[in-house]
């Protein structure tokens, strides 16, 4: 029995979860709801055109980056595409930071250099936050490969989208991941469309599933549904395990959903290439956050009136972000030259050496 | 002073600088147990093993990529493309990733990588095989790129790229990889951005890169010989960082300026040269800037057309007597 035929058995009872603290699991609740405040506001102040850019929402997907997050200590690595506003929340960027950066403040957390699809956070070990479909997928190898060359007990979360496992770079590192016992998961957050192109109409693959391909490259694999975010720990836990134990990599499909067009950019996706009734239906069923919610209330951990309070402290955080993000300044014109080259921002002899800029 | 083949200078350097730094390993396709498919890397394998001298397999976007991602987290890989015309299957990772992370991350990250091997035409090996990319490469803020022309800077430079925190590229000449240079002994450190005069000279000023540069020296060769005309040489070694001052320097004294690439033309690392000359140096100027390129065509593989799509001593030759 796969994981995906499990999946109305709770993963509850599994010891990564049993061992959870009832302050552990509200504060996976909490993480969630704050990730789908923050997504829904920054839908609002796009729509209002106060930011720019791309804006890809994790609306629907919430469970997958923080039911893996949260498993993670302090050398393990996370990296992702640029649907990666949720990762960014998950790791603990703070909202402020990353609310400034969609506004191209000075106060973001790329400096407003990198926009939505970039927002990085190295001292919490996020490595991005990626622009080109696939194009981290060898990046998140490479963490894994600096891990076991220092000799670092660690593992990589290298999330992709569904569209992304068709791209050559892609099977590079794969390949390379297995070649060389890299420490690697490989997270691909299936969320059935690759912007306006269905799975169906865009993926060859065997029966099993998408990362049923892992065993062409004799990668161990697992695919599950993901809106239960217990079943989102238990089952990348495995994972984990397997790279600190054996230093090798995984690949593992999540099934989910995104109730958001592929950016906000996407106007087909409620009448085009998907229907308002397979959305709504896929609210009504598989909502992370409401699954998750009755499961804390049915657990006696979380009470109507406290989960209350999580919704209002998580809209005014997002407030107190936009607030933030409004009244902090626009970098500085000279601040288009800098962060190029690490030379010539540190002022060492080689960046004072020969003409870096042609302007 | 000994001599040095270019190849034996370039292996010495990653000698020195794997014993110098444990983060620095070596990474490419046939680098390893094969000694490298230009000898380049010869015995370095058996000298340091499996850990600092990876045989990778041909997957230039993986590896490549890889090559970054371990960069990030402070490694010091130093990446050899077989051929630089190898690496447009990997450009994703080497433009928009390499060039790019700082910049996008605001100056979080930082990635300490070196991308090297040979790119040349020459060698009868066709179009795709000749690419001479070092144009897009400086066209890409975030990038450094080196071009060595001689053993000692090959050495030089290698070793200085490795130390160096930004990303740099190095290409090199499977032409030059036999030929012999005298070579400073003990640490020999060249610097990006700093020009070399290979020959002063007082009437017309070469300025070139890579193999470009023997060329333009044997030019000059010609020059003296049969005219009594003398022509400085200036080398660039790196096209970004640029040593502006030592060109427009030669430029400013000789008042003539020949610019000779084995690029292609258009777009190619002499027409910014000749902006930059024009604007900087214009009233110096005694004689419209020259400029001597390969021929504007995809690299041809008939040997001798090949030779004459190159530019060869004569035609930097005739390029200088129309403007003296």
């Amino acid at each position: 029995m796969t994981n995906m035929e499990q999946a109305e058995e709770s993963h509850a009872a599994d010891p990564i979860n049993a061992s959870l603290s009832a302050e552990e699991k509200i504060g996976l609740y909490r993480d969630m709801v704050r990730i789908r405040r923050f997504e829904q506001t920054t839908l609002s102040i796009y729509q209002k055109g106060k930011i720019g850019g791309f804006l890809h929402l994790y609306i629907g997907q919430e469970s997958l980056a923080v039911g893996a997050v949260s498993l993670l200590g302090d050398t393990d690595h996370v990296i992702t595409a640029y649907r990666d506003h949720g990762h960014a929340l998950a790791v603990g960027m703070s909202m402020n930071e990353c609310m400034a950066e969609l506004y191209g403040k000075a106060t973001g957390c790329s400096k407003g250099k990198g926009g939505s699809m970039h927002y990085f956070a190295p001292d919490k070990n996020f490595w991005g936050g990626h622009g080109i479909v696939a194009g981290q997928t060898p990046l998140g190898a490479g963490l894994a490969f600096a891990l076991k060359y220092r000799k670092v007990p660690g593992a990589v979360l290298c999330f992709l989208g569904d569209g992304a496992i068709n791209q050559g770079a892609f099977h590079e590192a794969l390949n390379l991941a297995s070649l060389w016992d890299l420490p690697v998961i490989y997270v691909i957050e299936n969320n059935g469309y690759s912007m306006g192109t269905s799975q169906l109409r865009s993926t060859a693959h065997p029966q099993g599933g998408l990362a049923q391909r892992a065993e062409g490259y004799g990668i161990a694999w697992d695919i599950f549904p993901g809106a239960d975010v217990y079943t989102m720990r238990a089952c990348t836990q495995k994972a984990i395990d397997r790279a600190y134990k054996k230093s090798r990599p995984t690949i593992l499909e999540v099934v989910t959903y995104r109730y958001q067009g592929h950016s906000v950019a996407d106007s087909k996706h409620k009448d085009g290439y998907r229907t308002k009734e397979e959305i709504e239906a896929q609210k009504t069923l598989n909502d992370p956050i409401a699954r998750f919610k009755k499961i804390l209330i049915e657990e006696g951990v979380l009470a109507e009136e406290q989960s209350k309070e999580i919704q209002a402290a998580a809209k005014l955080e997002v407030d107190l972000a936009v607030k933030f993000a409004e009244e902090s300044p626009f970098p500085e014109e000279a601040a288009i030259t800098e962060d190029v080259y690490y030379e010539v921002d540190e002022k060492t002899e080689a960046g004072r050496t020969g003409r870096h800029f042609f302007n | 002073m000994p001599k040095l083949t270019y190849r034996q200078a370039l292996n010495d350097a990653f000698s020195e600088e794997i014993e110098r730094d444990e983060n620095v390993f070596l990474m490419g396709e046939e680098v390893a147990q094969y000694d490298g498919a230009y000898k380049v890397t010869q015995g370095l394998w058996k000298k340091y093993g499996d850990y600092r001298v990876v045989d990778a397999p041909i997957s230039e976007a993986g590896f490549i990529g890889l090559g970054v991602g371990a960069s990030m987290l402070g490694l010091r890989p130093v990446m050899e493309l077989m051929f630089w015309s190898f690496a447009y299957v990997a450009f994703d990772q080497l433009i928009n990733n390499a060039g790019n992370i700082r910049y996008m991350s605001g100056g979080l990250i930082h990635c300490p990588i070196v991308i090297r091997g040979p790119a040349n035409g020459g060698t009868n090996v066709g179009a795709t095989h000749s690419h001479t990319p070092e144009n897009f490469i400086a066209n890409t803020p975030g990038l450094k790129v080196c071009c060595p022309a001689t053993a000692a800077d090959a050495k030089g430079l290698m070793k200085t790229a490795i130390r160096d925190n930004d990303p740099v590229y190095v290409m090199e000449n499977t032409l030059l990889y036999g030929e012999e240079w005298e070579v400073p002994e003990g640490e020999h450190l060249v610097p990006l951005g700093k020009a070399d005069v290979k020959r002063e000279g007082s009437d017309i000023t070469f300025v070139a890169h890579g193999r470009a540069v023997i060329t333009s020296l044997q030019a000059a060769d010609i020059l003296e010989a049969e005219r009594g005309i003398k022509a400085e040489v200036v080398d660039l070694r790196s096209i970004r960082p640029l040593d502006a001052d030592t060109v427009l320097n030669s430029v400013k004294k000789t008042n003539r300026v020949v610019l000779v690439e084995e690029n292609k033309p258009f777009c190619g690392v002499g027409a910014q040269l000749a902006s930059m000359i024009q604007l900087e140096a214009f009233d110096h100027l005694d004689a419209p800037i020259q400029r001597v390129s390969s021929i504007d065509a995809p690299a041809i593989y008939s040997p001798p057309l090949e030779k004459v799509q190159l530019p060869s001593p004569a035609d930097v030759v005739a390029a200088a007597e129309k403007i003296l």
